[in-house]
């Protein structure tokens, strides 16, 4: 721009010049933030519209007890009866056992899948998001149908001599747990491979230059840099995993309850929503109050980018 | 000319008005699949025809939909089918119209299924049921035999909700089966049933949450004994399934129709139920499914075959075994109950 040229002519006028060009430029730091706005406005008022509002009216509801009053009532139920703890308590555990398995064998695969030729690693990949074209129900209801006691993995195992008693392995936590690994492998295995993949190769093998053996490369160098993804697809893995209502409704065999059964449950029995909000907001706030210390250890938007 | 235009108007008019009294209509919410096609053949077709009254057949999700639309006062339903439990409860919170029983006669009706506010369709019950395979024939014939896991070793299936839970295990403990609901009535009576199922639970392979699940577990012979509504055990016997069940100490319950307060044909739907419930309609029922009707006059009709009425869980024989489910009891007591249930199922 003019104003631009001019202020590389000579240091004369350079501090009036100056001005005008810090006043240009806020102008147009400006107008870009409006038109920035502008084109955020579609999606913030959607999550305004469809997030901050219902979440708003979930806290309002939680505290309206029986009889349409303000009242703490359903958070005091939440601490009297003790079911509720315990509904916490195997929510958390099923997450957390859920994405400890995940992390076993999903980082593994991720990183045999980021050692191969891109043709056949493509291959691989299609396999391990075949599974998410199938329908949540199909697949829960598959597992059931292989696992119970009469199921083809129990007939198979004794046909071949592995065990003598078909063993319990659904209508319990292990059923749930094969079920739910299962359906969050491609959750973590997406941003590991991710990130796994934008490593630069020459890092490892400037350590195997430097005397390191492939163990301690690997734990050194190729760890670290994969750690961001890691640590993104777990926190993926968890925090979906702390929702979960099909799966441990069909594989858990009534004795696996979860926060979101409970809360189906709750519409059912009581007179107010509140009593089923109650429970919404206090699964929203320790959800949030992970991601919060997660953030601590991680940028959380790289939870969005494979992890660099 | 202008006197012939209000003759003509004033003509227009009465034709309208009678067009309007001959479509009267009532919009029905039930829950669907077989159930429904049974009801939907039994009583609504033929009552529909009888009596001119036009039938919009919708399903639903129970009492929570019609909380929600009388809530907001947007009442699109006027009649609902639903368990007798959920109905007493709904009733209760002021949720249904009461229904005018000098029109809807239920002089021949069994006095247990029929309430204020909802007046029986059908009538179940909730038995225990046994792998044939297993036991045999001769499988458990009590609440008592269900808790004896030595006498009768294997898995049991048990439901996953306090409704229709806590009364075996009293009967079970002992408690002669018309003192039940007086030992219920407290706290500690609940506790007393809990604590017998919770002896029971380590032999309680499943919690069924639905009637498809417990008739799945028998066909797959995932368990050996289970609770479970009856007609779904015809179903899976059917279906090939290794099943028998006994009505000696089972829970004799029903599904009835409700009037949603401020539904927009309230009159209509009482009138509608009035014919429903008649003898003739309900006659047709076992027909489609093997639930009983809960009009005694049903029966003489002829009608219904003997072997058919034997096997129907309202027949006078069957029905004089069991223990009606007390709909007032879970009216005040389901909540409270429900919650230390969940309590149970989580330790």
């Amino acid at each position: 721009m003019s104003t631009g040229t001019t202020a590389t002519s000579g240091p004369i006028g350079a501090a009036a010049l100056g001005d005008n060009n810090a006043e240009g430029l806020k102008a147009d730091a400006r107008r870009e933030r409006l038109r920035l706005a502008g084109l955020c406005s579609p999606a913030a008022i959607l999550v305004l519209v469809l997030l901050v509002i219902p979440v708003g009216w979930l806290f309002y509801v939680s505290f309206i007890g029986a009889d349409g009053q303000f009242s703490l009532e359903n958070y005091e139920r939440m601490i009297e009866r003790k079911s509720y703890a315990r509904i916490f308590q195997t929510t958390f555990e099923v997450s957390l056992l859920t994405t400890a398995l995940c992390i076993l064998i999903g980082y593994p695969l991720a990183y045999f899948m980021s050692q191969l030729p891109s043709r056949i690693a493509n291959l691989c990949l299609i396999t391990v998001l075949l599974p998410f074209w199938t329908s949540l129900l199909v697949r829960t209801y598959a597992w059931l149908v292989l696992l119970q006691k009469r199921g083809l993995v129990n007939t198979w195992a004794m046909d071949l001599g592995l065990w003598d008693e078909p063993i319990k392995i659904v209508h319990n936590m292990t059923g749930t747990l094969i079920d739910m690994v299962h359906i969050m492998l491609p959750f973590l295995i997406l941003p590991v491979y991710g990130s796994m993949k934008a490593i630069d190769k020459d890092y490892l093998k400037a350590a195997a230059n430097l005397g390191a053996g492939p163990t301690r490369a690997f734990w050194t160098v190729f760890f670290p840099l994969s750690a961001p993804g890691l640590f993104a697809g777990s926190l993926i893995v968890f925090v979906l995993c702390l929702g979960f209502f099909v799966t441990p409704a069909v594989l858990g065999g009534g004795k696996v309850i979860m926060v979101s059964m409970k809360i189906a449950s709750n519409i059912e029995l009581f007179v107010n929503w509140g009593a089923a909000s109650a429970l919404g907001v206090v699964l929203l706030l320790m959800t949030v109050a992970i991601l919060w210390i997660a953030a601590r250890f991680v940028r959380l938007d790289q939870l969005a980018g494979q992890g660099h | 000319m202008g006197k012939h235009l209000i003759i003509t108007a004033a003509a227009a008019a009465l034709i309208s008005s009678t067009a309007l009294a001959e479509d009267k209509q009532v919009t029905i919410a039930s829950w669907g699949g077989s159930y429904q096609d049974a009801q939907s053949k039994a009583l609504f077709q033929p009552a529909s025809e009888a009596t001119g009254i036009k039938v919009k057949e919708e399903t639903y999700g129970g009492m929570s939909d019609v909380r929600l639309q009388v809530n907001t006062g947007a009442v699109t339903l006027d009649i609902v089918a639903s368990g007798s439990g959920s109905a007493s409860r709904a009733g209760a919170e002021g949720l249904l119209e009461e229904l005018d029983y000098n029109i809807i006669d239920v002089s021949d009706f069994y006095p247990t299924l029929k309430m204020k506010y909802c007046v029986g369709g059908d009538v179940f019950s909730t038995v225990y049921a046994w792998n044939t395979d297993t036991y045999g024939d001769a499988g458990p014939q009590s609440w008592a035999d269900f808790w004896d896991v030595e006498k009768f070793p294997g898995k049991r299936a048990y439901r996953g909700k306090v409704a229709g839970a806590l009364e075996p295990a009293l009967m079970a403990d002992g408690v002669p089966p018309e003192q039940v609901y007086e030992v219920l009535s407290t706290e500690e009576g609940i506790d007393r049933a809990l604590d017998k199922i919770r002896e029971l639970k380590p032999h309680i392979e499943v919690f069924w949450t639905s009637g498809a699940q417990h008739a799945q577990l028998m066909k797959d012979g995932e368990v050996d004994m289970t609770t479970g509504w009856n007609g779904r055990f015809d179903n899976a016997k059917k279906d090939g399934a290794k099943v028998a069940y006994s009505f000696n100490q089972a829970l004799l319950d029903y599904d009835c129709f409700a009037i949603p307060k401020g539904a927009p044909n309230k009159d209509v739907a009482m009138e509608f139920l009035a014919e429903i419930s008649k003898p003739e309609y309900q006659a047709n029922l076992p027909k489609y499914i093997t639930y009983g009707p809960t009009n005694k006059a049903a029966y003489d009709l002829g009608v219904i075959d003997e072997a058919t009425a034997r096997a129907l869980p309202s027949h006078p024989d069957n029905a004089a075994m069991q223990l009606p489910v007390d709909i007032e009891w879970y009216a005040e007591w389901e909540t409270t109950a429900a919650e230390k249930y969940q309590e149970m199922l989580t330790e």
